[in-house]
């Protein structure tokens, strides 16, 4: 793909400060969303993606602080910018959808004059037009009866509405990025799926990159045309979904595919050996080293860099660039 | 190694230097008024004809008053009623309003309606006037005037203590509690109240400056505590009587005393609640 | 093989309540109820696990919470180890506490932030056993070490635990008393994709050890698959199918199951996913239509499907409600 990157996140480094001492909560990470794509940010919690995220929007407050990295918007570097500009982008250029839907809509307003603001703010219509556009994206994001339904409040939503609300409103602007932090968390199975289909069909239709933060492999597997995972704050395999499946490279990426219970047969799950390091006043390095069956000295004292394996592959290991750890 | 240790807590006495000066200045008042035998410098009743009403001096700090008594003694000797019965109406009231909060919330229907209409009724009457009312029925002393701050105090505990049982009687620890077969004076007492106390210490530090204003307020009328013993509010509204003579610090001091116990009372609320909750250790 | 848990026609039902609701009842001449559990029969055998799944609003919460007295049944019968628990006093029932526990959703939540994971652990010990101070303590490090905790947690509060670690505490109180069962409410829906391998084998480790036996709810197919010996659906209020756990996922019968593990995501990209899906949201559990309850939004309705649905074997051991079987 030859297209400029909707958003190029480079070399990002996020630290909080406590009373006893810095939280590395990202370390280098590394990576770009291309136009009309989904991208997946998989991670347990504490990986660090929520944070990146929070950097993307340029909502890091203090104590946590962007230490250094760059982050490209569409030919613009975020990093410098000042929140009066930030504000401007933030909503426009890119949204975001988050974890609990009900509690991001304002409960005192219905739904269709909370859509219809944006349009007011961002677009400036008037009201009549606003309201018109705000039931267009109501019934884009799939919610029958949208001209009745506008006129209700959040309360009156069940959680997948309410989420499909909220990707009205993020969508409102037409941003180039969305970026999901975790969508379908508390939402039933069968309200998930339709939330991710959802998304699918919304990339398509509107054109917008999205930035999937979840967990959950499932949820990439089924959504995600590319994947970032990342682990204690860094980012250590990126790669096309397929690629990533059936041919994870790093060693903590193959550990998660395989600790990993399935509904279409049963299989021997192998847990994850180890556990996260802790992020406090931490070592330099690869923070898989102390979980990790092929760790050799080096990976204690430099993070690996991002090397290509296959066409479109890259993976942060050196067990895997000197052919140590084989392809499964 | 052992300063490391000590760095966290360093940066946190740092940062709520306030509450740590107010705590240290409670501290040293109470010290003090319990050792005002030997702190003070004269004894609080002796009478100095020839240094009567003496401006602030090297034998006597803080001036004397009419009858040539130390004004620094007399402040330091009251200290010991006005702190004990701060301390003692707010303990009192606590632990009432407590109880019977929690009964509330956990039974709730019948014995909670019969709670809160007696509640209502003693709230019916301004504070004031309550206190005013009993001191008056049950006769001036110090225990009295401790009984009658104590009572206007207990329906505020009682329906905060209440109100977070009801929020926190839904959590799953509470569930989780009840599953494992706690009976219910332990699902109030072990679960329950120790994660409904901290807006009640808050409140409870608060209500300390209010009972020694109300304390003060009584004595300054007429009522509760009255001269010999001394108290910082009686010695105010003594000492206002010669602000027209030009004897200030009559009535500057013991007020100011007043002042800067409320004032530290105040200060060190929300610094107690966040030191006794266990979340709160190492962050910010 | 004994039958330690059965339930027989469970039902509960909560009356609604507010002035809105009291004219409505006048009008229509009926009390407004929300019916969670509709009639619920089943059954756990000593050391097998049982595995309720259905989407929020189902009642399967309600069945769990009502096994272990958190709420109580308007109808129908509940048996463990041959005692009837409907039946009995709450000192009665207090004497069967230690052998029935449950593990709740959410970890960190039903944790007492003040009180530190040893006195947690410590707890039902002191509340049912007549074990002295030192023989508490070493059975709560006991049970600590068997979950996988080592003693350094045991002074420690829930905040200073993550999510997986406030798990095992939990499934550490409910191990203590030696239970013949364990109610477990989502055990791993709180914790990450990564964490639940470990909690997931963990669990069935100590069945094996101990002889336990689970009853255990989840959304979450995947863990149910693996776990569970035999799995029952519920759809509002009521179970639709039951079946041996291998059966029911790569043979479902009935519709709603089908849609479940249509919408599961698979983690492989490559698997392909069946279209078949229900239209429509959950319905609100007051107003039950009659004959068949996904009628709809099934897209196999058919007219017959309004009159009230047989619960048939439609395979050995294999039970389903619906009437185009």
């Amino acid at each position: 793909m030859t297209d400029l990157p909707v958003i190029e996140v480079r070399d990002v480094s996020v630290r909080f400060a406590t009373d006893r001492g810095d939280v590395h909560a990202v370390d280098g990470a590394s990576f770009a969303v291309r136009p009309g794509e989904i991208l997946g940010l998989v991670g347990e919690s504490g990986s660090g993606k929520s944070v990146t995220a929070t950097a993307i929007l340029g909502l890091l407050r203090r104590p946590g602080r962007l230490t250094s990295g760059s982050i490209v918007l569409g030919g613009r570097e975020l990093t410098t910018l000042g929140q009066q500009e930030l504000q401007k982008i933030r909503g426009v250029e890119v949204a975001l959808i988050s974890q609990t839907p009900r509690t991001a809509l304002n409960p005192l307003i219905t739904v269709g004059q909370q859509v219809a603001r944006l349009f007011t703010i961002h677009s400036g219509l008037g009201k009549a037009e606003a309201r018109r556009r705000a039931i267009e994206m109501l019934t884009l994001v799939g919610i029958p009866e949208p001209e009745r339904r506008a006129r209700q409040y959040a309360h009156q939503f069940s959680g997948g509405m309410c989420q499909r609300v909220m990707i009205a409103m993020a969508l409102a602007a037409s941003p180039r990025l969305l970026i999901a932090d975790e969508p379908t968390t508390g939402l039933d199975v069968s309200t998930a799926a339709r939330i991710l289909d959802l998304l699918r069909e919304l990339c398509g239709k509107t054109g917008a990159s999205i930035l999937l933060i979840t967990h959950d492999l499932g949820v990439v597997a089924q959504t995600c045309h590319r994947v970032a995972v990342m682990h204690a704050g860094q980012v250590v395999e990126v790669a096309p979904v397929r690629a990533l499946f059936a041919h994870p490279a790093h060693p903590y990426t193959r550990a998660l595919v395989h600790s990993i219970p399935r509904t279409d047969r049963t299989v021997a799950m192998e847990p994850i050996p180890g556990s996260v390091p802790s992020l406090l006043n931490v070592a330099p390095g690869c923070r898989y080293a102390g979980r990790c069956p092929w760790v050799e000295a080096r990976c204690w004292a430099g993070k690996p860099g991002m090397t290509e394996i296959a066409p479109d592959h890259h993976v942060a290991c050196f067990a895997v660039e000197n052919g140590r750890a084989a392809a499964a | 190694m052992a300063v490391a240790a000590l760095s966290p807590v360093w940066r946190r006495l740092r940062r709520n230097w306030l509450s740590i000066g107010a705590l240290a200045l409670i501290a040293l008042m109470a010290l003090a008024a319990a050792l005002a035998h030997w702190v003070a410098p004269y004894e609080p009743d002796d009478t100095d004809a020839a240094a009567a009403l003496a401006v602030p001096n090297i034998h006597h700090w803080l001036g004397t008053d009419i009858y040539g008594r130390d004004l620094l003694s007399r402040i330091i000797h009251a200290g010991q009623v006005d702190l004990t019965v701060a301390l003692g109406a707010t303990a009192l009231a606590l632990v009432i309003g407590c109880s019977v909060g929690v009964v509330a919330g956990l039974y709730r229907g019948i014995v909670d309606l019969v709670i809160m209409r007696c509640v209502d009724s003693v709230m019916a009457f301004p504070a004031f006037i309550l206190a005013m009312a009993i001191t008056a029925a049950l006769g001036n002393s110090v225990t009295n005037v401790l009984i009658a701050i104590a009572i206007t105090q207990i329906p505020n505990y009682l329906r905060l203590i209440r109100s977070e049982i009801f929020r926190i009687r839904e959590m799953e620890y509470a569930d989780a509690a009840r599953v494992v077969g706690n009976p219910a004076w332990r699902l109030m007492f072990i679960h329950l109240l120790p994660n409904a106390l901290p807006p009640i210490i808050v409140q409870g530090t608060l209500a300390m400056g209010y009972a020694l204003l109300t304390m003060a307020a009584l004595s300054f009328i007429g009522l509760g505590i009255q001269p010999p013993q001394s108290e910082w509010g009686s010695m105010t509204a003594e000492g206002a009587q010669y602000i027209v003579t030009g004897e200030w610090w009559l009535f500057l001091f013991p007020g100011l005393a007043i002042v800067l116990m409320v004032l530290s009372f105040n200060l060190i609320g929300d610094s107690l609640r966040d030191f006794l909750d266990p979340r709160m250790r190492g962050v910010r | 093989m004994p039958r330690l848990l059965e339930l027989d026609d469970l039902k509960v039902h909560f009356p609604l309540r507010g002035t809105a609701v009291w004219l409505r009842a006048l009008k229509e001449g009926h009390a407004s109820v929300v019916r969670a559990v509709d009639g619920v029969s089943f059954h756990v055998d000593a050391g097998e696990t049982l595995g309720l799944v259905g989407e929020s609003g189902c009642g399967k919460s309600t069945v769990a919470r009502t096994l272990v007295r958190l709420a109580r049944p308007t109808g129908g019968r509940i048996t463990f180890d041959g005692a009837e628990l409907t039946a009995l006093g709450d000192e009665a029932y207090n004497r069967i506490r230690p052998h029935l526990q449950m593990v709740f959703q959410d970890p960190t939540a039903s944790l007492n932030p003040r009180l530190t994971v040893r006195r947690m652990i410590e707890e039902p010990l002191g509340l049912h056993t007549a074990l002295g101070p030192a023989e508490r303590r070493a059975r709560a490090e006991a049970v600590l070490e068997e979950v996988g905790l080592g003693l350094e947690f045991a002074d420690r509060y829930p905040h200073e635990l993550s999510g997986g670690q406030c798990q095992r505490v939990n499934i550490a109180r409910a191990l203590v008393t030696n239970p013949k069962l364990i109610v477990l409410d989502e055990p791993t829906s709180a914790l990450d994709v990564s964490l639940r391998a470990r909690v997931i084998l963990l669990l069935e480790e100590l069945r094996q050890r101990h002889g336990l036996s689970y009853f255990f709810i989840s959304h979450d197919l995947a863990t149910v698959r693996y776990l569970a010996s035999r799995v029952a659906v519920m759809y509002l209020g009521i179970i639709v199918e039951e079946a041996a756990a291998e059966e029911l996922f790569d043979r479902p019968a009935h519709p709603y199951t089908r849609a479940l593990l249509a919408a599961a995501p698979e983690p492989d990209p490559e698997a392909k996913r069946d279209p078949f899906a229900l239209s429509g949201e959950i319905p609100s559990p007051i107003d039950i239509p009659g004959g068949c309850r996904l009628r709809a939004r099934c897209p196999l309705a058919k007219p017959v499907c309004a009159e009230p649905v047989p619960y048939r074997e439609v395979a050995p051991g294999h039970f389903a409600a619906c009437h185009l079987l």
